[in-house]
C-alpha cells in the first residue's frame, strides 16, 4: 500500500473540499470563523478516521446487502459519542456549532470513504486514509475560516478560548485593526465565493505544475471533477 | 443457503451491531451525563453572574425561581430571586423581544429592589452577523449601556434609541434590533416596577430544566 499516495490524495489530488465536492453543506455553514471551522473539522477528522478504521475491521463480517445501514450505524454512534462529549466538555461550542454537529453523520465524505476505501482495504490503509481525507477536509476548513474572519472582523482566531480552554480568553490576532469589516465574507454568499476562489486557486496551481512537467506544453487545463 | 436463511442471518447481524452501538453509546451517555449537567449548570450561573454579580447575592440563584407570563416580557419567562443574608437583593428575568429583525431576541435582565438595571445580556438571537449581532457582550460593549439604568434614568420618552429621541445608540445599518432590545428592557424595568416585590413571596417552584439548546452565533 503506497502511503505517500494516500496522504497526497486526502491533502491535495482527491481533496473532499475541493476535489471531491463532498460535505458542501457543513463546510459553507460553519466556515464563519477559524473557531467553528477548526472545531468542526477536528469533529469531522475524529468522526472519518474512526468510521474507516471500524468499518475495514468489520468488513469480513459485513454482508453486502446491509453493508449501508451498518455503515450509517457505525457512523451516527461515532457522532453521537462526539456530541456527547463535546456536549459535556466544551459546551459553548457545541452550542453553537448547534445542527451542524449531529449532521456530520451525513456528511458524504465519511459513508463515501467507507464505501470506496475502507470497505476493501486492511485496517491501517483505511485508517490513514481516513485521517487524511479528515484533514484535507480540516484544512480547507480552516483556510476557509480564517479567511471570512479576517475580511469579515479583521481578527484570527477570535473566541479560540471555547476550544481550548479559558486561558485562552482574549488571545487572537488581530490582523486589520479597526476592520469595519466586509459583511459579504460572514454571510452564506461569501462561504461559496471564497471555495470558489479556493478551488480555482488549487487548479490554477494544479495547471503550473502539470504546465512545468511536460515543459510548457499549451492548452493544459486542470480540472475540477465533480463527484 | 436458502434466501430465507440468508436473510435471517443478515437481519441478525444487523441487529448485532445495533446492540453493540447501542450499548457504546449507552455507556458514553453514563459517563457524559454528570458532566453534562453540570456544564449546563455553570453555564447558567455564568449567565446570571454576568447581570448580577456573585457579590451581590448568596443563596442559590439558579434554583430560586418563578415562572411569570405576561406579554411584556414575550410570554412565560422565568424570574431567578436573588437574595442577600435572607433578604430580597435583586430580580434577574428572562425576556424575549419578540420585534428583532430576524425572529425573537433572548435576553437575561437583572435589576435590583430600587429599579436599577445590573446587567442586561442577550442569551439568544439570529440577528444578521456583522450589523445586528453587536447586541452580543462579545462583538461590542453596547450592552453594558444599560447597566445602572432605571425608569426615571433616562426619563421614560428617552428610552428608546437615538433615531427616535433615546439615548441609546443604534448601529451603523442596524436600528431594528437594538430597538427591540431597548424597548423590551423598558418593558421589563415596567413589569419589575408592578410586580417586584411580590415575586419575593412567591412559593418557590421546582427548579426548571437548565435552558435549552443555546444558539449564541447562528453558524450561517
Amino acid at each position: 500500500m503506497n502511503y505517500r499516495k494516500l496522504v497526497r490524495d486526502g491533502l491535495w489530488t482527491n481533496n473532499p473540499g475541493l476535489v471531491q465536492l463532498l460535505g458542501l453543506c457543513p463546510l459553507l455553514a460553519v466556515s464563519n470563523n477559524l473557531v467553528n471551522a477548526l472545531s468542526l473539522g477536528l469533529a469531522t477528522l475524529f468522526v472519518l478516521t474512526m468510521s474507516n478504521l471500524t468499518v475495514s475491521a468489520i468488513r469480513g463480517v459485513v454482508r453486502p446487502e446491509i453493508r449501508i445501514p451498518v455503515y450509517v450505524m457505525v457512523i451516527a454512534s461515532l457522532v453521537t459519542i462526539v456530541e456527547l462529549v463535546m456536549n459535556a466538555y466544551v459546551q459553548t461550542l457545541y452550542d453553537i456549532l448547534g445542527i451542524f454537529l449531529p449532521i456530520i453523520t451525513t456528511n458524504c465524505v465519511i459513508i463515501g470513504r467507507a464505501e470506496a476505501f475502507a470497505a476493501k482495504n486492511r485496517v491501517l490503509p483505511a485508517t490513514v486514509d481516513g485521517f487524511m481525507m479528515g484533514l484535507g477536509f480540516l484544512l480547507v476548513l480552516v483556510v476557509l475560516g480564517g479567511v471570512r474572519e479576517v475580511l469579515a472582523d479583521g481578527t484570527l482566531g477570535n473566541g479560540m478560548h471555547l476550544l481550548l480552554g479559558a486561558s485562552m480568553e482574549g488571545v487572537y490576532l488581530t490582523v486589520i485593526p479597526d476592520m469595519q469589516g466586509l459583511l459579504l465574507a460572514a454571510l452564506p454568499p461569501g462561504a461559496f465565493i471564497g471555495l470558489g476562489l479556493l478551488i480555482a486557486l488549487k487548479n490554477v496551481i494544479d495547471a503550473r505544475q502539470k504546465r512545468r512537467a511536460t515543459g510548457d506544453a499549451p492548452g493544459v487545463v486542470a480540472q475540477t471533477q465533480t463527484a | 443457503m436458502s434466501t430465507a436463511l440468508t436473510m435471517a442471518r443478515a437481519g441478525l447481524l444487523l441487529a448485532g451491531f445495533a446492540a453493540v452501538g447501542a450499548g457504546l453509546l449507552a455507556g458514553t451517555y453514563w459517563l457524559t451525563r454528570g458532566p453534562i449537567e453540570a456544564s449546563a449548570q455553570a453555564r447558567l450561573l455564568r449567565e446570571l453572574n454576568a447581570v448580577l454579580p456573585a457579590s451581590r447575592y448568596d443563596n442559590a440563584l439558579a434554583a430560586d425561581t418563578v415562572e411569570v407570563d405576561d406579554p411584556r416580557l414575550g410570554g412565560t419567562q422565568t424570574v431567578y430571586r436573588a437574595r442577600l443574608h435572607g433578604k430580597p437583593a435583586a430580580l434577574i428575568l428572562t425576556a424575549t423581544a419578540e420585534d428583532g429583525y430576524s425572529g425573537p431576541i433572548q435576553l437575561l435582565v437583572g435589576v435590583d429592589l430600587q429599579g436599577q438595571i445590573t446587567g442586561v445580556r442577550i442569551t439568544q438571537h439570529r440577528e444578521t452577523p456583522g450589523l445586528g449581532d453587536k447586541i452580543e457582550r462579545r462583538k461590542s460593549d453596547w450592552v453594558l449601556s444599560f447597566d445602572g439604568r432605571s425608569l426615571s434614568s433616562p426619563p421614560s420618552e428617552q428610552w428608546r434609541v437615538r433615531k427616535d429621541g433615546g439615548i441609546f445608540d443604534q448601529f451603523a445599518g442596524a436600528t431594528i434590533t437594538p430597538r427591540a432590545v431597548v424597548h423590551t428592557v423598558r418593558d421589563t424595568l415596567d413589569w419589575v416596577q408592578e410586580h417586584g416585590a411580590g415575586v419575593f413571596s412567591e412559593a418557590p417552584e421546582p427548579a426548571p430544566a437548565p435552558p435549552g439548546e443555546r444558539l449564541l452565533e447562528p453558524p450561517a
